[in-house]
């Protein structure tokens, strides 16, 4: 009887290992197949047709797009960052503890990071298109992408910020600096690299955006004159190559460049978070 | 004095630059409601609340503006997607929380970081390349259907509930898997019956972000689904989700089909404050 019940459970646990191991192969296979699988296709046609500067139907160049993607991840960056270190800063050095601005700021920054890039696409056609009369350009585009990355940036930073150690400021402060100073010199200094995983994490989501981008900066497959023309990033020129029908080998090929931005972008930050965990920077 | 009046000055200005910088959000989240409100409610009041929700027929040429194929749709690519991405993605949580060597983690969760960063177009197309014909062979149809939507979706939410369950898991105590080991359990039951159930609401909280994720995710599903604005009535039957419904047709709408659109967007936004609010509340109460 004992041995039948010491059996049964041998049988459970060992059902309960094969389960778990088995998933995770899922996981791990879904991952290469979408890797092997784009890689493959995509590689043969990474031509130097691909990279002329520029876009005519035959080449299919995806070089304005590419040099519009680096536009488009700068500006964003520009407006995003500074307002969103500024506002960590906020909410971890001078906010009063528990007080319900600083709620209500973390409920409306916690909303911004759940609300999908459809929706902000529409509220920027809506809002920097329309009413603020931009129409489609990059500018509209760089405004809506950085709200977008606005909560990343907020949480990654109050998060480096807050680890930055007590110690830091006091030595600061006892040295006779105000606040400001021990801000500027001290704390964010030490909170670098922190703030370094956040970006990066932020400009994998605008490498990454069509939806959001395709009614705010459009799909010119140009690179326009000023930030006020249209101009399409990678990922939306992926998504005109499918929306035309044709040109799906390109398409594959653009998608091999996007993967190897984003592979890249996780190394840089897996990088700087080992970084950050040995204390070296 | 003069020098400590105009450091003094300095403080307080940046001391409102920073305030200022932290009520963007709140600003920003005030404009989304007011822009989509102001544009989409008119339309809704236009077509009739009842007729603009729970109408079957969405056919803008008609001037008929029913989403209700496009709710039943979201939910239903959701459910399956859900059906798919949560007992995988607890398991590798799972996995990688309590069973995964050392080594093997230095490559798993890499991975699992580039499965979240690969953009969204990207598991589009090859869910249309790849997913799509495989249904098409397998089960006849043209194989766009809510079967292609759910699998890419549920591949794509993997990411989101790993990390929140991997996390939950971790963050049970030790003594908690001790106290199973002494009482004669195997790693496996110990793991299973005592750690998991006490990381429960923090999976729940897991599954709710994936939720979000999968409801308000565009450009993937675009690709797969076949985009006909009816309920379908097999899950290889093509679907049309909100969130396709606005991206298919902005390009070209206008007037009332376009604030129609908008408007579907009022009700996508209005379904994702609901799963947040689940969000918040279960991460509070397992003060993740």
């Amino acid at each position: 009887m004992i041995l039948n019940v010491q059996k049964k459970n041998k049988v459970k646990s060992f059902l309960m290992r094969t389960a778990v191991y088995a998933a995770a192969l899922l996981t791990i296979g879904a991952l290469a197949a979408i890797l092997i699988y784009i890689l493959v296709k995509g590689i043969p046609y990474i031509t130097p047709d691909l990279f002329s500067p520029n876009y005519n139907s035959e080449n299919v160049s995806l070089f304005p797009a590419l040099v519009n993607t680096l536009t488009m991840t700068a500006i964003s960056l520009v407006i995003a960052v500074p307002l969103g270190l500024f506002a960590a800063i906020y909410l971890v050095e001078y906010a009063k503890r528990g007080s319900k601005t600083v709620e209500v700021i973390r409920l409306t920054t916690e909303t911004l990071s759940g609300i999908p890039s459809i929706v902000y696409g529409l509220f920027g056609a809506l809002m920097f298109t329309e009413a603020l009369g931009m129409g489609l350009s990059m500018i509209s585009g760089a405004l809506t992408m950085s709200i977008m990355i606005l909560p990343v940036i907020i949480r990654t930073s109050e998060e480096a910020i807050k680890s930055v150690s007590d110690s830091y400021r006091e030595g600061s402060f006892g040295l006779g600096a105000g606040k400001l100073r021990t801000v500027f010199k001290i704390v964010l200094p030490a909170a670098v690299p922190g703030i370094l995983s956040g970006v990066i994490l932020s400009v994998g989501r605008i490498v990454g955006e069509t939806v959001a981008l395709i009614y705010t900066s459009g799909s010119v497959a140009q690179i326009p004159q000023t930030l006020m023309g249209s101009g399409r990033t990678l990922s939306v020129h992926m998504y005109a190559l499918w929306s035309e029908g044709f040109n799906s080998n390109q398409a594959y090929a653009t998608a091999v460049v996007l993967l190897v931005i984003v592979a890249g972008l996780n190394a840089v930050s897996s990088f700087t978070a080992k970084k950050i965990t040995k204390g070296k920077i | 004095m003069k020098i400590i009046k105009k450091i003094m000055n300095k403080e307080n200005v940046m001391h409102t630059v920073f305030f200022v910088s932290a009520c963007i959000s709140i600003a920003a989240v005030l404009l989304i409601c007011i822009f989509l409100f102001a544009n989409g409610i008119p339309a809704i009041k236009k077509i009739g609340f009842f007729d603009f929700l729970f109408g079957y027929n969405w056919n803008p040429s008609k001037d008929e503006f029913g989403i209700w194929p496009m709710i039943v749709g979201s939910l239903y690519v959701t459910g399956i997607a859900l059906l798919i991405g949560v007992p995988i993605g607890i398991l590798t949580a799972i996995f990688m929380a309590r069973f995964c060597p050392k080594r093997i983690y230095g490559i798993i969760k890499p991975a699992i970081d580039l499965l979240a960063g690969i953009p969204s177009i990207v598991y589009g197309f090859f869910g249309l390349m790849v997913i799509v014909p495989l249904i098409r062979n397998t089960f006849g149809g043209s194989g766009s259907s809510v079967l292609a939507a759910s699998i890419v979706l549920g591949i794509m939410i993997l990411p989101t509930i790993i990390g929140v369950c991997e996390s939950a898991i971790r963050a049970v105590p030790e003594s908690y898997y001790e106290g199973s080991l002494a009482l004669g359990a195997s790693h496996e039951r110990s793991v299973f019956k005592t750690v998991v159930p006490a990381a429960k609401s923090g999976i729940l909280a897991g599954i709710i972000l994936g939720v979000g994720r999968a409801v308000g995710e565009t450009m993937a599903v675009v690709m797969v689904a076949g985009n006909s604005p009816v309920i379908p009535d097999s899950i290889l039957k093509s679907v049309r989700t909100m969130t396709i419904n606005i991206v298919l047709e902005m390009g070209y709408a206008a007037d009332l089909h376009r604030e129609a659109l908008i408007a579907t967007g009022v009700v996508l936004f209005v379904f994702i404050m609901i799963i947040n609010l689940c969000f918040s509340a279960v991460k509070r109460r397992s003060k993740l």
